[in-house]
């Protein structure tokens, strides 16, 4: 009895607890309200269904959270991620654009390479911005993050890029193993990020720099260095997302490309776990908030919600996450319970506040 | 002066906060015309007191009364209406707007809701004449020096009939001619009848102000005494106190042949090494083995001598030479690639990463030191953890609860693991034992001995005198920001050598008197 008891509590204070046990409340309820959304059916090779398209177009959500969560990490924060989504998929677009042989597997691996460059160096310059000329994140990215858009603009000429490239179309909407491809990338680039970060000291420092700057370079840290390597990091994540947005489309808008995708990866990393103050992060729990996320636009096509209210659909849902995310909001919820027979105390470590 | 009754009384204030009795039954007078100096070192009590005179605080036990009415104020605001007008440390006003703005802030003279700019600015004028200040009252604060917004904030504090002034460290960022500045008003205000409570840890600046001094130590009231009564060292030895904690064992050690240990090439010689504004330049010599004290009050620029030997300030000049040959100190990176470690006196904002954990926190230098890219197996972490754990009484012994968890003084042992594991050949600890309890205060006293007999040098930063004499082969004397002697820990030198020294500077100046 006393052993249930304890485990509960322990699964209950287990970080991910809550991003999951959303997840899965949002998932039963579309379920309740249409019996057939979680089947799934094999058609020419390829699996097919709603939770499938779910983690297909979570996918570049996914790629930039994940970014973002090594970034907020560090007490920053990277607006310019939607823009250089746009820029990625801009130059990819229009360089394939420009060759005889658009289906060509060269062509797009030098295409791909070329936009991944650039924003290699776009990241460069926002890392520079902030951890050597120490401009606050917030503006140093909003800089990249306006005029990143009409830089997009300016390489696609204004115009919609439409191209006919099976390969790169294939980024977005391939499949392998019966399952989208997108789905594997950014499988892969998690496992990456996880690898980068906890196979090598540089979790645990992004961490410590976050946490408390000072202590850490008086430990030594050269945290400009760290500093600078997520931001790089962030934009090579943010242009890979940029190939998956504009190959399910086959085309490059600049101007819609990654629209508010910072603002969502953000919210990702945040119902995540990973405090926006800086400190610990979560990469799990990241995707889970991206999971969630998408869900949670799905839900509102399937539900026929109009287009009207979607947005405050969202936000209602989002609140709602949060707040049962905060500790401070649990507490006091538990406590006015708690001359009801006591339910499993929740508030058994106050954990990583949830800022949102 | 002193034979009209107090304006002001504070009797029997007592003051706790969660864990701290920061305020026991303290008895605090003022008299109109006097300028009284409430001295004490950090920690003593002094800003606890103010603040319950002011009414930031509430006082758990004790009465207040101005001009004999009992009062109990519920803010400055309510406080400064009543004639007791607070300057804090920091000049809080706002340098963008104008001197007259920055004067009536917040009760501005208004006619039907609009502000009287007319009116604004010739009160400043008149208010600033009284203080012997022509200033231009349209410019922005921010045009003029640190004294003269100093001088602003102090216009702004006496212009309600202010009959108490209370200046909390004022001097703390003048240099000397706009000390001398500040003090020429100090005593106009006090000749018109104001009284003035004065704080501040420059000895010399009170008994070039002051007319009486009160004394706090550790939250209990010393003692109230004439300045013409009360010789500096005196001053110095009760605010200090004396400590009475007996440590066997480690006496000996200390007078262990200076000379000996002074033989051969230095581990890190500075010389002329200074920064303006934090410490004037000295120079300083730490050989292995050995241990070097410094001493000196709060705000004497112990800290600042620290902070720049392992670079984490750099240095205006001077010249740095590590095993004889010329290096150079200017990032704490830098420093640890030397061979030097620093536990900050500051633990929880320079110290601890609170979110990590023991084991995290504790191989923090060391990663740092290897780079992120060549971690440290988790199973050398653990054997590395383990073994200071066990060693310096971790408690509880569990390296992955977040370091937050842990008391002040095992908080405390985490850092000192953190550099021992580094293996530093020079380990500068500022105040590794204040705020802690007895036990782990003489675990980190017998662990200095140990180290330093095992070959490592450390420099040894502590306000307790006791201490640094205990631990010490060597003393420097620091005395407001300057490193004024280095006296070798023989038979010859005792507390109250020491104590003279801080009080007086060095044996030179002693004999010129």
């Amino acid at each position: 009895m006393n052993d249930t008891m304890s485990r509960y509590r322990t699964m209950i204070g287990h970080r991910l607890f809550w991003p999951a046990a959303v997840l899965f409340v949002m998932l039963a309820a579309n379920t309740i309200y249409r019996p057939g959304f979680l089947s799934i059916e094999l058609k020419d090779g390829h699996l097919y269904g709603t939770p499938i398209d779910i983690l297909r177009l979570s996918a570049p959500l996914i790629l930039v959270a994940l970014g973002m969560t090594l970034v907020i990490s560090t007490g920053g924060i990277d607006l310019s991620v939607g823009s250089l989504c746009a820029i990625s998929g801009a130059i990819a677009c229009m360089y394939i654009s420009k060759q005889p042989d658009q289906n060509s597997l060269g062509v797009v691996v030098t295409a791909l390479a070329m936009a991944l460059g650039v924003s290699l160096v776009l990241g460069a310059w926002n890392g520079v911005l902030v951890a050597v000329i120490g401009i606050q994140p917030i503006i140093a990215t909003l800089i990249l993050m306006v005029a990143g858009r009409g830089l997009a603009q300016l390489i696609t000429e204004g115009q919609i890029i439409t191209i006919n490239s099976e390969p790169y179309r294939a980024i977005g909407l391939g499949h392998a193993l019966t399952l989208p491809l997108a789905i594997f990338i950014a499988l892969a680039a998690a496992l990456l990020v996880a690898a980068f970060t906890r196979r090598t000291a540089l979790g645990m420092i992004i961490e410590s720099v976050g946490g408390n700057a000072m202590a850490s370079r008086l430990a030594g840290i050269r945290s400009g260095r760290v500093i600078f390597l997520v931001y790089v990091i962030s934009a090579a994540c943010a242009a890979v997302a940029g190939f998956m947005m504009t190959a399910n489309v086959s085309s490059a808008d600049g101007n819609a490309a990654g629209l508010w995708v910072e603002l969502d990866a953000i919210l990702a990393v945040v119902i995540g776990g990973t405090s926006l103050a800086g400190g610990r992060f979560f990469l799990s729990g990241t995707i889970i908030g991206a999971l969630i996320i998408q869900t949670l636009t799905t839900t509102v096509y399937a539900m026929d919600i109009s287009p009207q209210t979607s947005l405050l659909f969202k936000a209602v849902v989002v609140i709602a996450v949060c707040l049962i995310q905060a500790p401070a909001f649990r507490a006091r919820f538990s406590r006015r319970r708690r001359n009801a027979p006591p339910p499993a105390t929740i508030v058994d470590k106050p954990k990583e506040q949830v800022p949102a | 002066m002193t034979d009209s009754r107090p304006v002001l009384t504070m009797t029997g204030i007592s003051k706790s906060f969660p864990g701290v009795r920061a305020l026991h039954d303290v008895n605090f007078r003022l008299f109109p015309g006097e300028v009284h100096a409430l001295m004490g070192e950090n920690g003593a009590g002094k800003s606890t007191l103010i603040k319950v005179l002011t009414g930031v605080y509430d006082t758990d036990e004790g009465a207040i009364t101005l001009d004999d009415e009992p009062v109990s104020f519920t803010g400055p605001m309510q406080a400064t209406a009543a004639g007791v007008s607070t300057v804090f440390q920091e000049v809080n006003l706002c340098t963008n707007l104008s001197v007259a703005e920055n004067i009536f802030i917040g009760r501005e003279p208004r006619l039907l809701g609009a502000v009287r700019w007319g009116e604004v600015r010739r009160r400043a004028r008149d208010l600033l004449a009284r203080l012997d200040l022509a200033l231009d009252v349209s410019a922005p604060l921010g045009s003029y020096s640190l004294a003269i917004q100093q001088m602003v904030a102090i216009a702004r504090a006496i212009d309600i009939k202010a009959r108490v002034l209370i200046l909390d460290e004022p001097t703390s960022s003048l240099d000397a001619s706009e000390v001398a500045q500040l003090f020429r008003i100090m005593r106009q205000l006090r000749d018109e009848g104001i009284a003035i409570l004065f704080v501040t840890h420059f000895l010399d600046q009170v008994y070039e102000i002051s007319d009486r001094i009160t004394v706090l130590r550790n939250g209990g009231l010393v003692g109230e005494y004439l300045t013409t009564e009360l010789p500096q060292l005196s001053l110095v030895e009760k605010m200090i106190g004396k400590e009475l904690d007996v440590l066997e064992g480690i006496e000996e050690h200390s007078r262990r042949d200076l000379a000996a240990l002074e033989e051969g090439t230095p581990l890190v010689a500075v010389s002329d090494f200074g920064r303006a504004g934090a410490v004037e330049p000295f120079s300083l010599t730490i050989h292995a083995g050995e241990v070097v004290g410094l001493a000196g009050l709060l705000g004497s620029g112990r800290t600042e001598v620290a902070r720049l030997l392992f670079g984490a300030d750099r240095a205006d000049g001077g010249q740095v030479a590590i095993d004889g040959a010329a290096g150079s100190l200017r990032t704490p990176a830098q420093a640890i690639d030397h061979g030097v470690g620093f536990c900050s006196e500051n633990r929880r904002a320079e110290g601890i990463v609170a979110d990590l954990s023991v084991r995290e926190n504790m191989i923090l230098a060391m990663q740092a030191a290897r780079g992120w890219l060549r971690p440290i197996p988790r199973r050398r972490q653990d054997e590395l953890v383990d073994k200071y754990v066990k060693a310096l009484n971790i408690r509880p012994a569990d390296p992955e609860v977040p370091v937050r968890n842990l008391s002040g003084g095992n908080q405390q042992k985490v850092l000192l693991a953190r550099w021992l594991i580094t293996e530093p050949r020079l380990l500068i600890l500022d105040e590794p034992t204040r705020g802690i309890d007895i036990g782990a205060k003489t675990e980190i006293q017998k662990l200095v001995t140990q180290l330093s007999d095992g070959g490592m040098a450390v420099l040894f930063i502590s306000a307790e005198l006791e201490e640094v004499l205990r631990l010490s082969h060597k003393v420097a004397v620091m005395r407001d920001r300057q490193m004024v002697a280095q006296l070798a820990n023989d038979e010859s030198l005792d507390a109250d050598r020491v104590m003279q020294t801080i009080a007086s500077g060095s044996h030179r100046e002693e004999a010129d008197r």
